[in-house]
């Protein structure tokens, strides 16, 4: 497997991504700079990690989905590559118009850092499908704008098309439907407000995260 | 020519921090607020002499990157 990880200038997953990656597949996870105008050929992964890429200007993830790199990444998600947003990459993600919908400010208003229980809502992604029968999982999230907001006809198909794929047990953020993740249409791309990369081996409180790359390696 | 992009959330989108400003307003005995919005507002100079033309390719700009149509709205000035 291969895989690479986007750095914006403000990104600070973006190493535990690659160990988290590495750790749990064995991929060879190479670092491609946002300025960057090609990506390494083969990729079965390409990770948007989380952070405050270019400070939150504007909008969170609004000048990322601007770079240079992320023309070449709408290619290959266009090819049908796995592309996986974290955190600020949803955000990224979502400003780039690869998923429907936004990301707004907390309900509560506060940055939220706490463990969160989720509902895999659907293990039949190739994001998802190592979690099988196991429905109840835990990550961590940390976010100020982690409130995810579509219209109602957006919400609707996205839970009838079965592209929900992360719920909240108990919504940290205000949340719409309590979606904490959702794919694409096609389902290669992946964004969530929770981090997998944070949640890969017990000693992080949790390994379920650890399902989620390899399934994506089971898939490639 | 002066360009001038305001940019708030969409009517129906709740705006925390429009909320939370009330209940402070409201705290300083300031009662008759309410549906306060935050926005912003961007400004910046545009080469060109044609106000129609500076409106369009502003609009652009909104759609594109200044503002997010999923939840903001936007007004364009020229002057």
């Amino acid at each position: 497997m291969k895989a690479a990880v986007i750095v914006f200038p403000g990104s600070n997953c973006d190493r535990d991504c690659k160990t988290a990656i590495e750790r749990t597949t064995g991929a060879e996870v190479s670092m491609v700079w946002h300025g960057d105008t090609s990506l390494p050929d083969g990729l079965d992964l390409i990770v948007l990690p989380g952070g405050f890429s270019y400070g939150d200007y504007l909008r969170c993830g609004a000048m990322a989905a601007q770079s240079p790199v992320m023309r070449a990444i709408k290619a290959e998600a266009g090819r049908g590559t796995g592309v996986l947003g974290v955190c600020n990459g949803f955000q990224i993600l979502c400003e780039a118009g690869l998923l429907p919908g936004a990301l707004l400010r907390n309900a509560g208003l506060k940055y939220v850092c706490t463990a969160v229980a989720l509902d895999v809502v659907n293990s039949q992604t190739r994001f998802t499908a190592a979690y099988r029968d196991r429905r109840d999982v835990s990550m961590t999230v940390g976010n100020g704008e982690g409130n995810y907001f579509a219209d109602e006809t957006t919400l609707d198909r996205l839970e009838g098309e079965g592209q929900v794929v992360f719920r909240y047990r108990d919504n940290p953020n205000g949340s719409a439907r309590d979606i904490a993740g959702i794919v694409n249409d096609r389902g290669n791309v992946l964004g969530m407000m929770p981090h997998p990369d944070r949640a890969f081996e017990e000693e992080l409180g949790s390994s379920d995260g650890a399902l989620l790359f390899q399934s994506v390696l089971a898939s490639a | 020519m002066r360009a001038t992009v305001h940019v708030f959330l969409k009517p129906g989108v709740l705006d925390v921090q429009g909320k939370a400003i009330e209940g402070a307003l409201h705290g300083l005995g300031f009662p008759g607020a309410s549906d306060v919005r935050v926005g912003k507002t961007i400004t910046f100079d545009l080469a060109g002499d044609d106000p129609a033309k500076a409106e369009t390719e502003v609009k652009s700009m909104c759609e594109r990157l200044l503002a997010n149509t999923v939840i903001e709205g936007y007004r364009v000035e020229i002057g």
